[in-house]
């Protein structure tokens, strides 16, 4: 049994991770904003149902909301840096590489056995609060519904 | 990768509407809605067995095509689908649908111009619609449907409403199209 993904209305940890061999990006940056951490297995799945390229298409739209997105798994920085180019990616992905997948622990959501962090989301909003965490079947793509839901209910209740 | 059923099952987010591109009658008692890339190899293979499941099927099915680019990996995937929607503009959209899955490899613009006139399109109107990107608002529009209903990548098929989780070779599609309409 790993750890239990982290659920909504706690404060997410804070982190500072590679986003490209030297540079280091961290949450406490994203303050006053909503941020979308999405968790996934691997670089390099198969194409065309790939989460990260689906989520790329959708940029435009996190962006209404004023949301960034990061990507994280535990692939190294390089590795990153070439899959990112292979799919035009415009957004960063962070390398939970050294320690290995201590911060993918830090939310619940690191598979032990296999060395590899779930396929988690976590939206969380400009005061840093989890507002939303969804950990998909690995093999499955969550898709962004659930995302663009909890974007909104953010925007609702900044609204009121 | 097949994929398991989801206890809470997906729902499309946008009902089938007078402006979607539809075969089949309304009274049909399965639909089956398609989010497709024109550029997308696995669209392509879903392609000829969804033809093949309408030939069988008849009035039994009615079948909705929407567009869904992904154009990070498929660079020509955008233009394609204004183009359908271009040449269903001059009620041609089905004639575009096919030759586009038909030439999957060869997606220029000037391809789309010379599938246009192979289809009967009017050439001008067809080009200004293509160049000005008239359909983009709708190809988007079409697109963003699709991520409030959980498409997750292409094809992605929903019967009857519901997001179809599995394969989508023949005999599977035909089965859960089958149970639908039980």
């Amino acid at each position: 049994m790993d750890g239990t993904p982290l659920a909504a209305n706690r404060g997410a940890p804070d982190f500072a991770l590679h986003s490209t061999p030297d540079q280091r990006v961290s949450l406490r940056e994203f303050r006053g904003n909503p941020l979308i951490l999405a968790f996934y297995p691997a670089d390099w799945s198969p194409v065309c149902g790939d989460q990260m390229v689906l989520y790329n298409e959708i940029l435009p739209e996190f962006r209404r909301y004023s949301a960034a997105l990061l990507g994280i798994s535990v692939d190294g920085a390089w590795c990153h840096l070439a899959f990112a180019r292979d799919r035009k990616l415009a957004f960063p992905l962070l390398a939970d590489f050294e320690p290995k997948g201590e911060v993918a622990r830090r939310f619940g959501v690191y598979r032990e056995a296999e060395g590899i962090c779930e396929r988690a989301l976590f939206v969380i909003d400009g005061e840093g609060i989890i507002r939303w965490s969804y950990v998909s079947p690995i093999g499955v793509n969550p898709g962004a519904e659930g995302i663009l839901k909890a974007l909104d209910a953010i925007s609702a209740k900044a609204r009121t | 990768m097949s994929q398991r059923k989801r206890p809470d099952a997906v729902e499309l987010a946008v009902p089938v509407a007078d402006d979607d591109h539809v075969i089949g009658p309304a009274s049909a008692p399965v639909t089956l809605v398609e989010y497709g890339d024109f550029e997308c190899p696995h669209c392509g293979a879903a392609h000829p067995i969804v033809k093949a499941l309408l030939e069988r099927l008849g009035a039994e099915i009615r079948f909705v095509f929407r567009n869904f680019p992904i154009a990070s990996i498929h660079p020509h995937a955008t233009h394609a689908a204004e183009a359908a929607e271009a040449a269903g503009a001059q009620g041609r959209f089905w004639e575009m649908h096919d030759v586009l899955f038909e030439n999957q490899t060869a997606l220029q613009d000037t391809d789309l111009v010379a599938y246009a006139k192979q289809v009967g399109v009017e050439r001008a109107q067809f080009v200004r619609g293509l160049s000005g990107h008239a359909y983009a608002a709708r190809v988007r529009e079409h697109f963003m449907g699709g991520v409030r209903s959980g498409v997750n990548g292409t094809p992605t098929f929903f019967i009857n409403g519901l997001r179809h989780d599995d394969s989508f070779d023949l005999p599977t599609l035909a089965k859960a199209i089958q149970r639908a309409a039980e």
